[in-house]
């Protein structure tokens, strides 16, 4: 009975509000709508819609995909300090970064799927039905930890909020260990996802050991520079205070996260340029160019110029602690790590081919339009989410029967 | 709408005739796979053709007890009467139907091998009027395949590339192929620094050519990344793709360190009379879109002890084909008395594709 009230609250609480916030619903639901009809095209036609090709054969997607399972990733940095340190502080914040993660997987999963060649046999992934590599395919390693990720962080915030509506504690002893679970969980997608690309000996772009521990360092930069944002944004717009100093733990890690990702670069960049050999041809092409072939030359220089203004700002006290430089900062950072772990990984390691071709590539209008419209789904699940976290946290929505 | 089927059966007659010959040279090589196709009745004459309209009303009612048995009966009723349009094209959405649940080739069974057989077989006439032949056949005994490829006898004329667009069946509208041809200046033996879309009268002087396809490695990285176990490599050592089970994720493709893969992007379309209606399941037959394909050494030719069609359509003989593991074979004379090499050696991928010079 609770169960289905509590369904309504939801529906309730993400349904209502001002006319901003129905000019954003609908603003996402035209981005969805736009990304359907490309996706119709795509899948109507094939592949052949997008800009990818034999030499370039994964795109816009695939990198979205790697970007987007660090932003996930990234929920445990509020976790882990929140449940297992008990540093209080995070304790409001952690169901917005669950909310996060569910997003961003829901993303990741859908531009997997729009990568699909066919995507109707998507179910021979499924295990005794279909046949699953596991665990020799690093991608259905992918498949497993992704999905595992998913209903973690849709089962412990459902139990926390749950709790709350039916007006009780959330039990800890219910809950706790699988929020253990979670950390390790969170770690082990963003380093399977950088298996799955620096398994590949093809690709001496990719295969490289830095690659694990680098995604994990961007993508905690990523990932708190993302919910300072939406923090402070929540802070300024809602009732629900998340405390100061939980904001400036945050950037503190996002700040230490970022110069780790700056050494970790320095160290990629000393490697590849020092004696630069065949192997370090996709990096060439990526920093500098390769035969007058330099598509993603500015993409990638534009990408490190905000990391490291982001990261100086950051690493600056007194510039960190005023709330309108860290906000630019965030946003620097952000926008940064997209570029650079999105088709500034993906897209060099298929440039010069195997056979030393060179084919370029860009993105096509159906494969921008699918983008966005992802894009516009995982905010428009996000939003729904926080909208509802904050209705009952903030006690508006309560359980009719938790009174009596 | 009607008349074009008819006509499309009677060409099917047709060719089941025209073809007769040539169908029934497999029944000796391996019985096996021929048995498991359309004509397990012994020849692949002219009877066959009976034998799959036979066999098309019996599996007809069988499924027609699914969607209920008065629909059945009526259409078996209709069946005989005439061939309808309507009736083909139901046919076909029963067929894909039942193609869309099958398994995974290589955990099938012999009769379900046979059973996906007939039915591809059936689309294939009902969707081009064209009769073709598939066959399921298992790798032969004691045999391992590998390649050979004389860089001092290749002149670059890419008959070879011609042959095995025609062969196997390869997408006319992207002009897929499978093997490379890099024409190289003298003094450069990198990869990189060849030209493999050279349009001018070969050979040119002071270069030399060397072709690429799939070397059909004996410890592939392809097969061990695919998330479905849709690409494997056979017991006679043929990297193989099942096209009806592949995801087309790509992975593969971004595995291979020697650029062997295709992929679909759009419908492949081969012009009806061109399809070659010798076909293996594992190998030419018809592919679809987003599904990955590769070079499998002509898997219906060399089954059949016959040679790739890139190595029989080679004018100079640069190509050299055969059994690893018979001592007598042409490949085994050049591993022994030529000095040869391999590409990217250092990966440990052993490729079974040679390179030597005279």
């Amino acid at each position: 009975m609770n169960l289905i009230h509590f369904f309504r609250s939801a529906l309730r609480s993400a349904t209502g509000g001002g006319t901003v916030y129905h000019l954003w619903m609908g603003t996402l639901t035209l981005l969805m709508m736009i990304g359907a009809y490309a996706y119709y095209v795509q899948f109507d036609e094939g592949l052949v819609v997008t800009g990818m090709s034999d030499h370039v054969s994964w795109g816009l997607y695939i990198s979205n995909f790697t970007f987007l399972v660090g932003l996930a990733a990234a929920a445990v940095m509020l976790v882990l300090p929140a449940y297992i340190l008990r540093d209080v502080d995070f304790s409001r914040a952690v169901l917005i970064g669950e909310g996060v993660a569910v997003a961003a997987l829901l993303m990741c999963l859908s531009f997997v799927v729009a990568d699909l060649g066919g995507p109707l046999r998507a179910w021979h992934l499924i295990p005794k039905i279909g046949y699953f590599n596991f665990p020799q395919s690093l991608l259905a390693w992918d498949v497993l930890v992704l999905n595992g990720y998913l209903a973690l962080n849709l089962l412990i915030p459902f139990y926390i909020l749950y709790s709350h509506y039916c007006g009780r504690q959330a039990e800890e002893r219910y809950y706790v260990p699988f929020v253990y679970l979670s950390v390790f969980w969170a770690v082990s997608i963003h380093m399977v996802t950088a298996f799955l690309l620096a398994g590949l000996p093809a690709r001496p772009f990719w295969n490289s050991s830095l690659m694990g521990p680098r995604f994990l360092a961007s993508a905690f930069a990523a990932g708190p520079a993302f919910m300072i944002l939406t923090f402070t944004f929540i802070r300024t717009h809602t009732r629900y205070d998340i405390p100061e100093h939980a904001l400036s733990k945050l950037a503190m890690i996002a700040t230490v996260a970022a110069q780790i990702n700056l050494i970790m670069l320095g160290s990629e960049v000393f490697k590849e340029f020092y004696y630069p050999t065949h192997h370090s041809q996709s990096a060439v092409y990526l920093f500098f160019g390769l035969h007058g072939h330099n598509g993603l030359v500015p993409w990638i220089w534009t990408s490190i110029g905000l990391n490291l203004c982001a990261t100086a700002v950051l690493t600056f006290h007194p510039l960190r602690r005023r709330p309108a430089f860290l906000g630019v900062a965030c946003v620097m950072l952000f926008i940064a790590i997209w570029m650079e772990k999105g088709l500034g990984l993906i897209v060099p390691g298929f440039i010069p081919s195997p056979l030393g071709e060179l084919v370029e590539y860009a993105p096509s209008w159906v494969e921008l339009c699918v983008t966005l419209g992802i894009w516009g789904m995982g905010l428009f699940v996000f939003t729904v989410l926080v909208r509802v976290a904050l209705a009952i946290e903030l006690g508006d929505e309560r359980s009719p029967l938790a009174r009596s | 709408m009607a008349g074009q089927i008819s006509e499309k059966l009677f060409n099917f007659f047709n060719l089941g005739r025209a073809e007769g010959g040539d169908a029934a040279g497999c029944g000796g090589g391996d019985a096996g796979g021929c048995g498991s196709g359309g004509c397990s009745s012994g020849g692949c004459g002219s009877d066959s053709s009976h034998s799959v309209l036979d066999k098309q009303v019996g599996r007809r009612g069988a499924l027609g007890m699914l969607f209920g048995g008065a629909a059945a009966g009526a259409s078996a009723v209709k069946a005989q009467a005439s061939v309808l349009s309507e009736e083909s094209e139901k046919e076909q959405k029963l067929l894909e139907w039942e193609e869309y649940f099958k398994g995974n080739f290589r955990l099938m069974s012999a009769e379900e091998k046979a059973q996906t057989v007939e039915r591809l077989t059936s689309l294939a006439r009902i969707k081009s009027g064209r009769n073709v032949h598939i066959k399921a056949s298992d790798a032969n005994e004691g045999v391992l395949y590998g390649y050979a490829f004389n860089i001092s006898k290749c002149k670059g004329y890419r008959e070879c590339v011609k042959a095995c667009v025609q062969e196997n069946n390869l997408d006319r509208n992207t002009e897929m192929q499978y093997i490379r041809i890099f024409e190289m200046k003298n003094g450069e033996m990198n990869l990189e620094e060849g030209d493999t879309e050279f349009h001018h009268q070969v050979p040119a002087a002071g270069h030399f050519y060397i072709g690429t396809q799939c070397f059909q490695c004996a410890d592939p990285p392809c097969t061990k990344v695919c998330p479905v176990g849709a690409t494997w490599q056979e017991p006679d050592g043929i990297t193989v793709v099942d096209y009806d089970w592949c995801i087309g994720c790509r992975y593969c493709q971004a595995a291979c360190p020697y650029w062997a893969r295709r992929f679909n992007w759009s419908e492949p379309e081969v012009p009806a009379e061109e399809v070659n209606p010798n076909q293996h399941y594992l190998g030419n037959r018809a592919r679809k879109k987003g599904v990955m394909e590769k070079c499998t050494f002509c898997i219906q030719r060399s089954r059949e002890g016959r040679l790739p069609a890139c190595a029989e359509a080679c004018p100079t003989g640069a190509r050299i084909f055969g059994n690893l593991l018979d001592p007598n074979s042409d490949i085994r004379y050049v591993l022994a008395h030529k000095k040869v090499f391999r590409l990217k050696e250092d990966l440990g991928t052993e490729p079974k594709f040679w390179y030597f010079m005279d």
